[in-house]
């Protein structure tokens, strides 16, 4: 595959709108394409898109596939690689990005293992090695203690990238860019699962992961109770999420999908703060991207402290209502 | 149902951040003597996954457990059989060592296809060291199955198909399918069950099979690090700055108060 040119970007469509992450794999891919002083494709896989392609040369594509088609209302592997077999065949790209999100983590693999070659999960940074022209990806490995530079011999090269780590491009309206359908023949004998239906747990309020503040609640919380009492109130007062390490989300104190972690959602708030949190590198692989991290905890030695700009030991059940009480006075 | 629950002996993910060290010159980590190795924690939650159609029909349902590694500790990697899974096959030799996602379904699926017959296989969404998540999806593509990652419940349903929730980012969705298939398990569908002494003393009387290379129809030249399909370029830990300003006053509220202006002083909220 040695004429393999070019970047694939995967992007992702919800209601007819682009996700933040796709335009954040596009400034990445751009980056890397300006290096390589080639082009960058974006595929857009789902149905009813509206104008999710223009939005994508918006943020950085050349050109922009769009497979629009009733059958891939839904993810499903099965449906959506033989949309990804004939848009690798045509496009014939070097690198193929995607982001590290639940449709990203499952393709990604499966894409590049037909292919022959391995993928590289979840980078924070990716860079062209000038004297090969091979990318360079860096992800987080054993947990987050360590960081790993990953490189191949073979084409193409296929990574997802970490939501929040990579900056999207300012968006430009006037940026030239092709948008064109792309037909697939989908065939029926190829997909073996169905969805039978697509259930969403709303969380009541802001979003973790949108969230300019949040307030972490972990193991040394106790009980569901905190969660929404005092962690609540203080979101309130700060106008920010509650969210939770993996403990009280396993201990069905709090809804999975407000996880903060590695393999729960990634935060970048401009403040976190985090309370009865140990401090796992599970956890802050979940909220490193946070502006300034607050750890309110007991013991001194917790971990929490070695991340945090801020930290105050104590009991959270003295601190965090003392604290709330003087933010409110402070903020009004 | 013939189930297989592919297992990964790792270091333990709950030791602590300080006890963490890497030998940087040979791209892995060092095991400090204090961090023990166990089942890696999803894997277990994928045993439990089997188990729990084990659980509906005993006699119709059969667990064969897989593990790759090298110089692998027997408590550990029995210790799915001592929950309740019926066989284990260790890929075992030095020569399995060093390998990628790639390396390792590269092997797995070759052991697999000797055993031969198969309706679910079973993997844990990532193991613990390189939280890579790609061997459960790519060893469905190398054996031509479909896979559903990141489940929080599998069960069978009429028709032996088997109904799955996967998890997404914000809820789930409800997926059928047809066997064979693969399902990769998430920590959502809740803990493992611990090993009882009954089935333990069962699991001691079991002698695993063990296969080396050649005996899945491999090359050593074809497993482990020579296997690879990505390379590493440099492995290194992230120097923290550790800069924690603590607050501290009188009486934890006073402390309190204080963080909250210091907050404000430093624009911070």
């Amino acid at each position: 595959m040695a004429d393999n040119k070019g970047i694939l970007v995967v992007g992702e469509v919800a209601e007819g709108k682009l996700l933040p992450i796709t335009s954040e794999v596009l400034g990445a891919g751009r980056r890397l394409a300006d290096e390589l002083k080639e082009q960058v494709t974006c595929i857009l896989i789902g149905e009813k898109m509206g104008d999710a392609g223009k939005a994508a040369v918006a943020a950085g594509a050349d050109k922009v596939l769009v497979a629009d088609d009733a059958q891939l209302k839904d993810y499903e592997n099965g449906t959506y690689m033989q949309v990804m077999d004939k848009a690798v065949a045509e496009v014939a790209p070097r690198i193929i990005l995607m982001g590290q999100t639940s449709n990203g983590r499952d393709l990604a693999p499966r894409l590049a293992f037909k292919l022959g070659v391995s993928a590289v999960m979840d980078c924070l940074e990716l860079a062209i090695d000038p004297a090969t022209k091979f990318m360079h990806c860096t992800r987080p490995v054993y947990g987050g203690n360590a960081k790993a530079i990953f490189t191949a011999e073979a084409l193409p090269q296929i990574a997802t990238v970490r939501v929040k780590a990579s900056s999207p491009i300012a968006p430009d309206a006037g940026r030239a860019g092709e948008v064109v359908a792309f037909a697939v023949a989908l065939d029926a004998a190829k997909i073996k699962a169905k969805v039978l239906e697509t259930v969403k747990e709303e969380v009541a309020g802001i979003k973790v992961e949108d969230a300019a503040v949040v307030i972490g609640g972990g193991r040394g919380v106790g009980g569901p109770e905190p969660f929404q009492k005092e962690l609540a109130e203080l979101a309130k007062v700060l106008k920010g999420a509650v969210g939770a390490s993996r403990p009280p989300c396993d201990n069905k104190w709090v809804p999975d999908s407000i996880q903060i972690g590695l393999t729960g959602k990634i935060i970048a708030p401009e403040l976190y703060i985090a309370v009865a949190i140990s401090g796992s590198s599970q956890h802050m692989s979940g909220c490193s991207g946070a502006k300034c991290i607050v750890a309110i905890n007991k013991d001194p030695e917790a971990n929490i402290f070695k991340e945090a700009r801020f930290g105050v030991v104590g009991d959270w059940k003295v601190i965090v209502p003392a604290f709330t009480a003087k933010v409110k006075e402070l903020v009004q | 149902m013939n189930m297989i629950v592919c297992c990964k002996q790792v270091l333990d993910p709950e030791a602590a951040p300080s006890t963490f060290k890497l030998d940087a010159a040979n791209n892995r980590m060092v095991q400090p003597p204090e961090v023990k190795p166990v089942v890696n924690p999803y894997d277990e939650q994928a045993v439990e996954a089997a188990l729990r159609i084990k659980d509906k029909d005993k006699a119709a349902n059969k667990i064969t457990i897989i593990s790759l590694g090298n110089n692998l500790a027997r408590d550990v990697v029995k210790k799915p059989l001592s929950m309740g899974a019926d066989e284990l096959i260790l890929l075992e030799d030095p020569a399995f060592e060093g390998g990628d996602s790639y390396a390792v379904a590269s092997a797995l699926a070759a052991a697999i296809k000797k055993v031969g017959q198969f309706d679910l296989i079973f993997c844990g969404r990532q193991e613990s060291e390189w939280d890579d998540g790609q061997v459960g999806s790519g060893l469905a593509e190398m054996l031509g199955i479909p896979s559903i990652t990141v489940a929080k419940k599998a069960e069978v349903v009429d028709g032996g198909k088997v109904k799955v929730e996967r998890v997404t980012a914000d809820g789930y969705q409800v997926l059928e399918v047809s066997t064979p298939a693969l399902i990769t398990v998430s920590n959502e569908l809740g803990e493992a069950r611990y090993a009882t002494l009954k089935g333990i003393m069962a699991a001691s009387k079991k002698q695993p099979v063990v296969w080396k290379p050649a005996d899945i129809g491999l090359d050593a030249g074809k497993v482990g690090a020579a296997a690879r399909k990505s390379k590493i370029v440099k492995l290194f830990q992230p120097v923290k700055e550790g800069k924690c300003d603590i607050v501290s006053a009188d009486s934890p509220a006073e402390a309190a108060s204080l963080l909250a202006q210091k907050l404000r002083e430093n624009k911070v909220i």
